[in-house]
């Protein structure tokens, strides 16, 4: 390939509110219910039914559009989008074309290069569909409305990106963000963040964008990065042999790792957009927009430089910290209760990062309550169990939110400071080894560390290891 | 200004409409709609040029509900009038993809 | 006398009064509806046994005196568009033929609060698409006048059932002239209500930004206070619209002295036939001799509302018919190979000519390319009209003028050629782009012995005018019975 080629890369992301109720009814929009026992006649298009709007979706699209720099439309309204689909109750959905919520603003992400502006072309408010099951048995789809109608908001940004890397970084900021605001889990597994990526070539110093496509159907950064990876090399083929890309939507399917196009003479992509006359328009005046950045919480720069200030943390420890808004909480909560703020960050860095790990688990996915977090802090700094011991106990609490101290006592966990017990078996470990002794005492420093083995695998790990030391170095 | 309407329209219509007329349907469709645009091209005789458009005659804003549930479930009920049911949900033919 | 020549209103006094019961009530109206359905067919579901059962509790509820409002107790007949929970709900199309909804439209819920009792469903156009009750799934209704006629439309079950005695009351929509049209055909009298002051809940969309619900019934008196019941703010209809003015039977007043009424020359022209005219300018003088002042004007854009209408109401119809396609509730083609197969074949046979006509107009105008020289010149077009009656309202209280261009026309001499049918509808359809309130009336009879009907037009939120001039007026002449109802007087029907 004797051409360099520039990716322009946009992205469309859904996000599900967290509104306990759908965008135009008040069914709950409560997950894992029976088909289609959370629907009404209004989110199953029922003739006759009208839909009302929830103020919670205005003010939270308004709160994120506010922490993404965007203007906020004064005059605002809805428009249906027109289609057919089994999924699409009305076979039109309720949308923002011509006046959406927000306009016009941007995020910052980090890159290997530094900062880079990532433009917000604007946010709409929108209604999900319902979901299809493919039956294979009767060769059909079943419909289950119980997500119809259920809240979101797509976040348009401008084709600003120019690689997979500043794709992820520009979602995990919004991602945080909105997670901050407390508007929506933002999990791209379960679908509650969805992006399509519209994406584009061309040679590089070409001043014109080239012709995009669509893609759809990424469930994880993984899918996105390697759809980003595979639709570049496919369209640079195209314009290599001399074939035009052609402007499509396309479906990836990240176990095959490749996309289709999702054309059919059916789908005229002509959703005849016009004002939903069943809806009225939405005025948001000043003092709106103010109480809603009034109730905005500290997000996550703020965050940043308070932990840094206000707990002494090292950048580090505030940067991972609050990459997670639920690790946050935890740590705020936990160094409320415990007042030891670096030993919660410890804990939360170390330990808690290593079994999401281990059990591929977002920190969203965190079931412990810091009050048990806090309890085996204050078990470890009063020495009533030793490191070793802790860690076991923490996989316990990190499993199961158990409390640490009836663990400890239950179990037998606690350490033994009793000096007349240690110093018998010390005394028994010095005659039983004499060898290491001696080495010792010829100025092999290392071999006391082998004499402290002994004695705790003799005390059974409970042993107080500072006064195992202590007691060591005074006998020999 | 007389608007023909061609087969390829009517089609194209039909596709968003998800409409399928009969050859003869369609020869009458070509004609009706084309009278009718005709006649609605009478608009263009008003200059209408800084009128904005209203879709609603008189103001009326902000209308919202609380986010609150009240909707129970009456699942049962509503299938009943559906062609087609299979394990509480509606049956449709197969959807690509 | 049979209970069925009563008002609505005096039929209530009755049996509130000991004279007369619900149930005898019911059964005069369903005696009726067996007798004339045959010639006029007006209903498309007759509720004999739920009407019955309701007649019972509805008495229980009079006598001991929980239920006193001015309807308690009267038997009324619903447009089939209007959502009836448990009563199959059809919009007279094939592709409603067996719906149920499981939800009634809070119009009617607020009638049945009132103590109504629901005879049945009345016929329509086909989800109120048409002028003549013609394009019904379900077979034509006749105009009970003349049954070599039509009813008008769409809301010409609900009007004919209203001549013919088979019910007390009524209740259509008005989407372009529905109401009012059929009422002057029928030579009964209905309303219009101002935009948002009933709520749409329930009601089966045509043109969401058009349609309101309105009283038919035999007289002003009646149709006040139907309106007055059915009116309300309803949370569920965010177009509804808070009124604190909804008393309407507090604007029965026979007296007009000093009511300013502009008679638009433009609703007078070419096109109107000359009884019509004759008619409507003698009720206008009519008015006049009680003191109103009366002045002709020039309205201005009364050729440009039709255009506009079939353009918006058609964009809207088109989407509003989309969610028919057999998934959810309606009538499923029986074979189809594949989804989009099934959308269209169901679709195709599900709809009549002329909502297909329509839903085809609408996504057409809709369609890319298209939006900005149709759809928003529409509604442009719409604002220039809101315009020129804003500036009539400066200097008149309300309009006066006909219904419609003629009397009502012979079956099946309207659907061949559309744009006439639709230039029936040149009186009625810019009040509904406007929003604004509006009463059809009788005023005469033509020389083939058809109802003359006329319209007074009042500005948003003025139904109290426009039922003072109808009352008023209404004062001056008998109540014209129908024909069909003396004929069953003596047993010979």
């Amino acid at each position: 390939m004797s051409k360099q080629y520039e990716t322009v890369i946009g992205l469309e992301v859904h996000v599900e509110l967290a509104t306990k109720t759908k965008i135009f009814c008040s069914c709950s929009t409560a997950f894992g219910g029976a088909p289609n026992t959370h629907t009404c006649p209004v989110c199953t298009g029922m003739p006759g039914s009208l839909p009302v709007l929830n103020r919670r979706v205005v003010e939270y699209a308004m709160a994120v559009g506010l922490a993404t720099n965007c203007e906020i439309t004064r005059c605002c309204k809805f428009d249906r989008k027109n289609y057919f689909y089994p999924d699409n109750p009305q076979n039109y959905q309720i949308s923002q074309l011509y006046l959406p919520i927000c306009r016009n603003g941007s995020v910052e992400i980090q890159t290997e290069n530094g900062a880079k502006k990532i433009g917000i072309h604007e946010i709409h408010m929108e209604e999900d569909a319902g979901k299809l099951i493919h039956d294979d048995w009767e060769d059909c789809s079943l419909v289950d409305f119980n997500r119809s109608g259920v809240p979101l908001i797509e976040i348009v940004s401008e084709p600003d990106m120019r690689s997979a890397e500043e794709v992820i970084a520009y979602l995990d900021k919004l991602r945080m963000t909105i997670q901050y605001l407390g508007a929506s889990d933002c999990k791209l597994q379960e679908g509650s963040m969805r992006a399509d990526v519209n994406l584009s070539v061309r040679e590089a110093g070409e001043k014109e964008f080239g012709t995009r496509t669509e893609m759809k159907n990424l469930n994880s950064f993984r899918a996105i990065a390697r759809a980003i990876e595979n639709e570049r090399n496919r369209q640079i083929d195209l314009l290599e042999s001399g074939e035009a890309v052609i402007q499509e939507t396309r479906r990836w399917d990240d176990a095959k790792e490749y996309s289709y196009a999702m054309r059919s003479k059916e789908d005229a992509q002509d959703y005849r957009y016009f004002p939903e006359p069943d809806l009225v328009p939405i005025i948001i005046d000043d003092e709106w927009i103010e109480e809603i950045r009034g109730r905005q919480p500290e997000l996550r720069e703020e965050k940043i430089a308070r932990y840094k200030k206000e707990y002494g943390l090292p950048d580090y420890d505030a940067g991972i910290i609050t990459g997670s808004k639920r690790l946050a909480d935890i740590f705020e909560e936990t160094a409320k209760i415990c007042g030891k703020p670096k030993k919660v960050s410890n804990w939360l860095m170390v330990e808690t990062m290593r079994l999401l790990k281990e059990h591929a688990m977002e920190p969203e996915d965190i079931r412990f309550s810091p009050e048990n977090l806090a309890k085996l802090i204050a078990l470890t700094e009063a020495g009533t169990v030793n490191g070793a011991t802790a860690k076991e106990v923490f996989e316990k609490v990190f499993a199961d939110d158990i409390d640490p101290d009836a663990y400890v006592r239950e179990n037998g966990l606690k350490t033994v400071s009793d000096e007349g017990e240690l110093r018998s078996v010390i005394e028994q470990v010095i005659r039983d080894y004499p060898k290491s002794v001696e080495d010792y005492r010829s100025g092999k420093e290392k071999a006391i560390g082998f004499l402290v083995g002994q004695t705790m695998k003799a005390m059974r790990g409970k042993a107080n290891p500072a006064m195992v030391n202590q007691i060591l170095k005074e006998l020999l | 200004m007389a608007n023909i309407i061609s087969d390829e329209t009517i089609e194209y219509v039909g596709i968003l409409a998800k409409l399928e007329l009969s050859e003869e349907e369609r020869q009458r469709a070509k004609k009706d709609m084309g009278d009718m645009l005709d006649y609605i091209d009478k608009l263009n005789e008003l200059d209408t040029t800084g009128v904005e458009p209203i879709s609603h005659v008189f103001p009326v804003n902000n209308v919202f509900r609380e986010d609150v549930v009240e909707n129970g479930d009456d699942s049962d009920n509503m299938l009943k009038n559906a062609p087609s049911v299979k394990e509480k949900s509606y049956m449709a033919p197969k959807t690509i993809g | 006398m049979s209970l069925t020549r009563l008002t609505a209103l005096e039929l209530s006094n009755k049996i509130k009064a000991g004279e007369a019961t619900v149930l005898e009530a019911v059964e005069a109206a369903l005696d009726a509806i067996e007798k004339r359905e045959k010639d006029v067919h007006s209903f498309v579901t007759v509720d004999r046994e739920g009407a019955l059962k309701r007649a019972g509790e509805v008495q229980k509820l009079i006598d001991d005196k929980t239920l006193t409002g001015a309807l308690a107790g009267v038997p009324v007949a619903v447009k089939d568009n209007l959502c009836t929970s448990g009563i199959k709900t059809t919009c007279s199309s094939r592709i409603l033929s067996n719906f149920v909804p499981t939800y009634t439209a809070q119009a009617v819920e607020n009638l049945e609060a009132a103590g109504a009792v629901i005879l049945g469903k009345t016929n329509m156009d086909e989800f109120a698409m048409g002028s003549t009750t013609e394009t019904s799934a379900f077979g034509v209704t006749r105009n009970p006048w003349n049954t070599a006629h039509v009813p008008g439309g769409s809301s010409g079950g609900s009007c004919a059932a209203v001549a013919a005695e088979e019910c007390f009351y009524a209740l259509g929509s008005d989407t372009g002239g529905s109401i009012r049209q059929p009422s002057a055909f029928c030579g009964v009298t209905g309303i219009k209500p101002t935009y948002g002051t009933v709520s749409r809940y329930g009601l089966i969309a045509y043109g969401s930004s058009l349609d309101q619900i309105g009283p038919v019934a035999k007289d002003v008196a009646d149709c006040a206070a139907i309106l007055e019941v059915i009116s309300s703010y309803d949370k569920k209809d965010s177009t509804s619209v808070k009124r604190e003015d909804t008393d309407f039977t507090s604007a029965l007043v026979d007296d007009v002295k000093g009511m300013r009424i502009g008679i638009p020359r433009d609703y007078f022209g070419e096109g109107l036939d000359r009884e019509v005219k004759e008619a409507v300018l003698a009720a206008a003088g009519k008015l006049e001799e009680k003191g109103a002042v009366v002045e002709e004007f020039d309205l201005s854009l009364v050729e440009y509302a039709i255009p506009a209408y079939y353009v918006i109401a058609s964009a809207e119809a088109s989407s509003n018919l989309a969610r028919f396609d057999g998934v959810k509730y309606g009538y499923r083609a029986e074979a189809f190979e594949g989804l989009h197969d099934m959308y269209k074949k169901t679709r195709s046979q599900g709809f009549g000519p002329e909502v297909k006509r329509r839903i085809m107009l609408g996504s057409f105008v809709l369609s890319s390319g298209y939006y900005d020289a149709y759809y928003l010149k529409a509604l442009r077009t719409k604002a220039l009209i809101k315009q020129a009656f804003d500036r009539a309202f400066e200097k008149y209280d309300v309009i006066l003028g006909p219904a419609a261009p003629t009397t009502a026309p012979r079956l099946g001499e309207s659907l061949d050629d559309p744009i006439k049918m639709y230039l029936g509808d040149i009186y009625t359809i810019s009040v509904n782009l406007a929003g604004l309130p509006g009463i059809s009336l009788p005023c005469g009879v033509d020389g083939g012995g058809l109802p003359i009907g006329m319209q007074i037009i009042g500005d948003c939120f003025q139904e109290k005018k426009i039922i003072r001039a109808a009352y008023a007026f209404e004062r001056t002449r008998e109540y014209r019975r129908c024909p069909i109802t003396e004929e069953s007087k003596g047993g010979r029907g």
